[in-house]
């Protein structure tokens, strides 16, 4: 079939021609940069934290009362209130193993500080490597259900405690694998020195947990695996525990968990909403943002492609009823059903293609925008090849049930009212 | 006569009712999508103090050096402790306070109550006529009570609830912690969205303080902050409470009233002075570099709108585009199929005008009725907007009156101007070739 006809045609309908165009390059760019957010998001959402997710529990609760954590019989008696607590939770039914612990992955409550080469690193500068910091016991590594990679976990003997504010950095730690290999990229980690915080005290790095993520959510995306596990109890004015219960008994757990604590010290406040977290709500509430945002873009997504195959289906029929006469003529001349059909579809097509032409420029400049103003990555290529193929692929969906109706106009129609 | 147009209109709009059906509901949907995402944006974006936010500023200095700004950090958006008793102590703005959040236990009088947490906020006298906090009962402290460190506290109408009943507690005692406060006010409902004056700590939208004591009685009982803390390269400082009270941690945030132009100019060159003298004395090894933000621009700073605000509203803005071309489109085509009768009008002695005003009605009634879907979509919308933005936001965007009409009037703005091209090709419609053709 040729080309011409439909060219001279579309002429004489340039506004409709360009408002199709038109729609189809807006949903084209819109749509591409919103099923790359939202895959950006599903992506980020579903890696990993490096810890066994199931059957955690954090428990964070304020003493009542609590002595200074900055005189040294302070900090004994904070820490054997502490050592008390573990005791308790520890000898709960259903509980497998209970560390004490400063934040959690996703918590968005940090530690972070600084790790280096060379002691008393005062000013840090453009090397100074940032990492978060987590402080337990040696039920940490366990009751996480991290990864060990290399070098060995703490043992009982090596935990000490210590007042929260007091700097003194642990003899000992445990690096994530991504750090080490940040630290050393050049062979083993285990048994080299590193100093914390501009600090002049050597910690020696024990093991290796294979993956490990930070605290922070939405921010620190430079350091997101460098974690360091410290052998210490922190002592402060509040304290926080994680449990691992059996499988399948974590409800039992929390529900019970807090009566556990009260009946062992009353002198305490454990918040009725933040107090008792399942690693699923910390979870969850992280990504909050991130899941709704998934789910806006791809609400926006089915409506707009919807609105566009619904403006093609009422242009296309205008069309079809304002030609009604000449297609009667042309069936009269020996048309057949399906040269009609092809007519308008090939129709379509060009028309289609225009715009997604303009919508691939469009949708280029428009992650372009995103890119500037909101951090956002990239998008590869082939997100607009296959934003392309969609919209050709609605356009020739959505022009099918007009066409159709344009092929079964009887050859008589020709005949009338002439 | 344009009653009857709109009579006429509204006969055509039934014969095609699919046709119809569509425009109003791509129109409700565009509409709906951006008006859920406006009145997020809107609550997040708001000004908190309408009528004082361009006399209250913030103060930054550079107390890390170049250095630090290198290593990809700002500014520190709050100041060291000694920064900020030095500020206050020159006391060079009209008014101005030192104010950091603070987490205590409330302990009822009553001992068969248990113990509760508060959150609440260490603060200088001036706080109160500031911020223009309401009192239901009494008022804040006085200057001469933050020089005697008094035990005194501000509590929130829900703490006074909680505690007295919601009676005038003013002169009774509260125990927080280990420690007796005697109640000088009661602030009235007063929640600022964002809370700006804490958004160095916070997303600037949770729940609202329960009490607010003097910054210095909350130094003196070595009380911790309950918000962030930033000890770049301060390491190595003395132990303890002293340590870090005279360390480079920033954790003070801190607010200063400068009512005119002169005087923020003046608290300008004030905080250079203050920086040349710690570069002088040895303490910065660095040209001095101060910042001064008002309020807005503050909010502003500290990236308080959520970047999920910001696309979705610039998504939905490129989706209401879509639907209005979608528009343009279906109206032309609508109106274009009336050729005929157009040219029957115009033969039979209508003016250009009148067939304009006649598809103009028709379009309006699509756009009223867009709006209405719009509408109702905008309300299904304000139930889902928990699952996408923080919830802490989400509960403030509402179908507040604003909401309703502005949906309203982008439904029918939108709609007319939809419809001005092809209204336009309708008026141009020549009555010789439509009666000729046919």
């Amino acid at each position: 079939m040729s080309l011409h006809p439909i060219l001279a045609a579309l002429r004489k309908h340039k506004a409709g021609v360009v408002l199709i165009a038109l729609q189809i390059a807006l949903t084209l760019a819109i749509v591409c940069n919103a099923v790359f957010i939202i895959y950006s998001r599903v992506e980020k959402v579903n890696r990993p934290t490096g810890i066994d997710e199931s059957n955690l529990l954090l428990i964070t609760q304020q003493w009542v009362g609590a002595p200074s954590m900055d005189t040294p019989a302070g900090v004994q008696q904070l820490d054997s209130m502490l050592r008390q607590d573990l005791d308790t939770l520890r000898r709960m039914p259903d509980v497998m193993s209970v560390s004490s612990i400063t934040s959690l992955p996703l918590l968005n409550s940090s530690w972070v500080g600084g790790v280096s080469l060379t002691p008393g690193a005062q000013t840090p500068g453009k090397n100074d490597i940032h990492t978060a910091m987590y402080f337990g016991d040696d039920q940490m590594v366990g009751t996480l259900g991290l990864q060990m990679v290399e070098g060995r976990n703490f043992n009982a003997s090596e935990i000490t405690n210590k007042g929260m504010r007091d700097q003194t950095e642990p003899s000992i730690v445990i690096v994530t694998q991504d750090l080490a290999k940040r630290l050393f990229p050049h062979g083993s980690a285990v048994g080299k020195v590193v100093y914390f915080d501009g600090g002049n005290a050597p910690s020696t790095i024990i093991g290796v947990v294979k993956r490990m993520q930070t605290p922070a959510v939405g921010w620190g995306d430079n350091f997101t695996w460098y974690s360091t596990l410290m052998p210490t109890r922190i002592n402060a004015t509040f304290s926080r525990y994680i449990v691992r219960t059996r499988p399948g008994q974590l409800d039992a757990v929390a529900h019970h968990v807090a009566t556990a604590l009260y009946n062992s010290n009353p002198l305490r406040v454990i918040d009725d909403d933040d107090g008792i977290k399942r690693f699923s709500d910390i979870r969850a509430d992280a990504y909050r943002a991130d899941i709704g945002m998934a789910v806006l873009m791809g609400v926006v997504c089915l409506i707009l492609l919807a609105v566009t195959a619904a403006g093609i289906v009422g242009l296309t029929s205008f069309w079809v009823g304002q030609r009604h006469r000449q297609i009667g003529v042309r069936r009269a001349l020996g048309a057949r059903k399906i040269d009609i059909l092809h007519y308008f579809q090939l129709e379509n097509l060009m028309i289609a293609g225009a715009g997604a032409l303009i919508g691939i420029a469009l949708a280029v400049g428009l992650n372009r925008l995103l890119m500037s103003k909101f951090e956002m990555d990239s998008m590869p290529v082939y997100y607009v090849l296959v934003g392309l193929a969609v919209v050709m692929l609605l356009g020739q969906v959505a022009v099918f049930v007009p066409a159709r109706r344009a092929s079964n106009v009887p050859p008589v129609v020709a005949t009338r009212s002439v | 006569m344009f009653a009857y147009y709109l009579r006429l209109g509204w006969r055509s709009l039934r014969r095609n009712p699919l046709l119809t059906a569509l425009m109003v509901f791509a129109i409700g949907v565009g509409v709906a999508a951006s008006a859920t995402t406006f009145a997020v944006f809107h609550a997040a974006s708001g000004n908190p103090l309408p009528d004082k936010s361009a006399q209250l500023f913030v103060p930054q200095i550079d107390i890390w050096g170049p250095a630090s700004r290198s290593a990809g950090r700002d500014l520190p958006d709050a100041l060291s402790y000694p920064d900020a008793m030095a500020l206050m102590r020159d006391h060079k703005a009209a008014r101005q306070t030192a104010i950091y959040p603070m987490a205590s236990t409330a302990i009822p009088q009553d001992p068969t109550r248990e113990p509760f947490a508060v959150n609440g906020y260490a603060a200088y006298a001036d706080f109160f006529p500031m911020f223009e906090a309401p009192f239901l009962y009494g008022n804040g402290w006085n200057a001469s009570q933050d020089e005697a460190h008094a035990g005194v506290v501000v509590i929130s109408r829900a703490l006074n609830q909680q505690l007295f009943g919601g009676a005038n507690s003013v002169g009774r005692t509260i125990r927080l912690d280990d420690h007796d406060y005697r109640v000088v006010g009661v602030l009235d409902e007063w929640n600022p969205r964002p809370r700006f004056y804490d958004v160095n700590n916070s997303d600037g939208f949770s729940d609202p303080p329960d009490f607010f004591v003097p910054f210095t009685r909350a130094i003196d009982l070595q009380t911790e902050t309950n918000g962030n803390s930033n000890c770049y390269g301060s390491a190595g400082r003395d132990a303890g409470w002293k340590g870090w009270i005279q360390s480079d941690c920033v954790w003070v945030s801190f607010w200063a009233e400068l009512p005119n132009r002169a005087a923020v100019t003046a608290y300008h060159d004030y905080l250079m002075a203050y920086a040349s003298e710690q570069q002088r004395v040895g303490r910065f090894h660095w040209a001095p570099f101060v910042q001064l933000h008002d309020l807005m621009q503050w909010l502003d700073y500290e990236k308080v709108v959520p970047p999920e605000t910001r696309i979705s509203m610039l998504l939905s803005l490129g989706f209401l585009l879509v639907c209005l071309v979608n528009t343009v489109g279906l109206l032309l085509a609508k109106f274009m199929r009336r050729a005929a009768e157009i040219g029957v009008r115009r033969a039979l002695g209508a003016s250009r005008r009148e067939i304009w005003l006649q598809y103009l009605a028709e379009a309006l009634m699509i756009g009223v009725a867009g709006g209405v879907v719009g509408l109702v979509l905008t309300g299904v919308g304000m139930l889902g907007i928990g699952l996408v933005f923080d919830p802490d936001i989400a509960r403030l965007a509402r179908m507040s009156p604003s909401v309703i009409g502005l949906t309203l009037l982008t439904a029918v703005v939108t709609t007319l101007a939809a419809a001005l091209y092809p209204t336009w090709r309708a008026a141009r419609v020549q009555p010789a070739w439509q009666l000729k053709a046919n």
